[in-house]
């Protein structure tokens, strides 16, 4: 596992969200309330960015189907999303920002 | 919940496949059995003209659920075959294997079958149509590189199925009978904006006329238009509408509406049709929207979805009315286009953003209300989109088309 730095922290608003590539895996980094997530940024439905997706309640909703996920555990919320996403650790130092994959 | 023994549900499509899977949801311990005509599990259709026709995506992916979900639950599946009649008296339904089957409750939800072109040449080896995966499996080896498509209709499935084969490398020409594709649910400015993203991709697109003939020697060769244009093509692909299969329905006596593509089950917003413990939903259902004061009958995967899970809820729970905005989505090319709303009229559009550059939203106007809306790429405004057209508040045009003003605080 490494850490990759993705973002400044003033670069995410709060309940908005930044798409990354690492490798080729696509990331989805999220600011709730100051804290940072990141999640697999491809949802399991279909092929959708959840990085443009709606943020609500810690969960992002996808912006094809409005499937739903939990941002923090990556849990499926309910149909038509039955597959969990992928989380990946986030660390910040300072104002970065960095996801370990 | 009441002593209830069994429940059938006719058509294990998607509505069907998501209603039982609601059914066990709400608690229902009851026996619960799925008929489907199709050898396939429950799956969803909109990969059909999309992903799974472009060869992108794996065939288990579009099922609902896998067949051990069914015996986890106790869902009884019966697969490849159809349900002939409804003995409303008997309380049970005739299968094609000369069974029969007892019901306490019923639904239907036996969704649509495609219109068929009825000109000269239409049953010629090559004419193709697109409603289940079988049609997609044997369509998609013959969308080769350099390939000559004619898609008959230019609606979202007609215009689906020519992105993906412009995308495979065919030659492609969209015949549509209205002056402008999408002209059944869009307005002609909308259509026009989807029909330059398909212009800027090379497809042809042919308005004003219809299919006169098909010839060819057993293999479709040519398609002749009613405006004279003389087609040379590989294949044909028919994408003009479906009907919708109430006729099991109509035929037990419960009440449908008129014949034809705007037909279908009456339902009432419970999805409760004529006939005690009989209900419907998904495409086959015409019924009452709360929100839109009328019936109408919706062919969209959120609807089949989503009227599943309200109406199986409503056959063994307190019954909620089935109330939402709806809502459909297409995807062709990079652009990913949403509605929101079923308008029947309008006064005027007006235009966020820039749909023309796929990036916009463009809101069907009545007075002071947004009656509909179609977002280009703006999938994260649709709940805003549908909000608008819920309430029915009043709003400014300009604000509406300022980028600047944020449409979650415009719907409020
Ligand atoms: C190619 C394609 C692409 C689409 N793309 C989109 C999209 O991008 N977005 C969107 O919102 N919607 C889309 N849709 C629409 C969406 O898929 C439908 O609205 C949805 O499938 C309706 O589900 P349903 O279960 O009500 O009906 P259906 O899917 O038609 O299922 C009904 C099932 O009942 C079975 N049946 C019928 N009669 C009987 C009988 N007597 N006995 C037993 N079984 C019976 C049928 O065989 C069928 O399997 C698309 C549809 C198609 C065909």
């Amino acid at each position: 596992m490494a850490a990759h730095l993705v973002a400044k922290t003033s670069e995410i608003a709060e309940d908005e969200a930044k798409k990354v590539i690492i490798g080729d895996q696509h990331v989805a980094v999220f600011n709730l309330g100051g804290e940072f997530y990141a999640t697999d940024d491809i949802c399991t439905h279909a092929y959708a960015s959840l990085s443009e997706g709606y943020i609500e309640d810690g969960c992002v909703e996808c912006p094809l189907h409005a499937g739903r996920f939990d941002i923090k555990t990556g849990k499926a919320q309910g149909v038509p999303v039955t597959e969990d996403i992928k989380t990946f650790p986030v660390r910040v130092d300072g104002d970065n920002v960095y996801v370990e994959i | 919940m009441s002593t209830l023994e069994s429940i059938v549900i006719i058509g294990a499509g998607h509505t069907g496949g998501r209603a039982a899977e609601a059914l066990r949801g709400a608690g229902f311990a009851g026996r619960v059995v799925l008929v489907g005509e199709e050898s396939h599990l429950p799956y969803e259709r909109p990969p059909l003209s999309k992903e799974l026709l472009a060869g992108t995506m794996e065939l288990e992916k579009v099922t609902l659920n896998p067949e051990s979900y069914y015996d986890e639950n106790n869902i009884q599946l019966l697969l490849g075959i159809s349900a002939q009649e409804i003995e409303l008296g008997l309380g049970r339904v005739r299968l094609s294997d000369d069974t029969d089957v007892a019901f306490d409750k019923l639904m239907i939800a036996t969704g649509g079958r495609v219109r068929r072109l009825a000109c000269p040449g239409a049953d010629l080896h090559g004419v193709y149509y697109i409603r289940d995966i079988n049609d997609t499996l044997l369509l998609r080896p013959e969308l080769r590189d350099g390939v000559r498509v004619a898609v008959i209709g230019g609606g979202f499935i007609g215009l689906e199925v020519a992105a993906t084969a412009r995308r495979r490398g065919c030659h492609v020409t969209v015949i549509e009978l209205a002056d402008q594709v999408l002209a059944r649910v869009a307005d002609p400015a909308v259509g026009a904006l989807v029909a330059d993203i398909h212009h800027a991709e090379g497809v042809h697109i042919v308005t004003g006329a219809s299919v006169e003939r098909i010839e060819g020697d057993a293999e479709v060769a040519e398609v002749i238009c009613t405006d004279g244009e003389t087609l040379e093509v590989d294949v044909v692909v028919v994408g003009i509408g479906i009907l919708p299969n109430q006729e099991i329905a109509a035929e037990a006596g419960i009440a449908c509406g008129p014949k034809g593509t705007q037909g279908g089950i009456k339902v009432d917003e419970f999805g409760h049709t004529s006939a005690a413990n009989v209900y419907a939903a998904g495409d086959v259902a015409f019924h009452y929207n709360p929100i839109l004061k009328r019936h109408l009958r919706l062919e969209s995967w959120g609807n089949a979805q989503n009227s599943a899970i309200a109406v199986a809820r409503n056959m063994v729970l307190d019954p909620v009315a089935y109330a939402e905005v709806p809502w459909f989505w297409s995807d062709q090319f990079d652009l990913n286009l949403q509605v929101a709303g079923a308008p029947e009229t309008w006064d005027r559009l007006v235009v966020r953003g820039d749909p023309a550059a796929k990036k916009g939203i463009v809101f069907y106007m009545t007075g002071d209300r947004v009656v509909g809306a179609t977002a280009f790429n703006q999938g994260r405004e649709m709940r805003f989109l549908k909000k608008l057209v819920e309430t029915g508040a009043p709003v400014d045009d300009s604000a509406l088309a300022d980028e600047g003003k944020r449409l979650r605080d415009i719907a409020g």
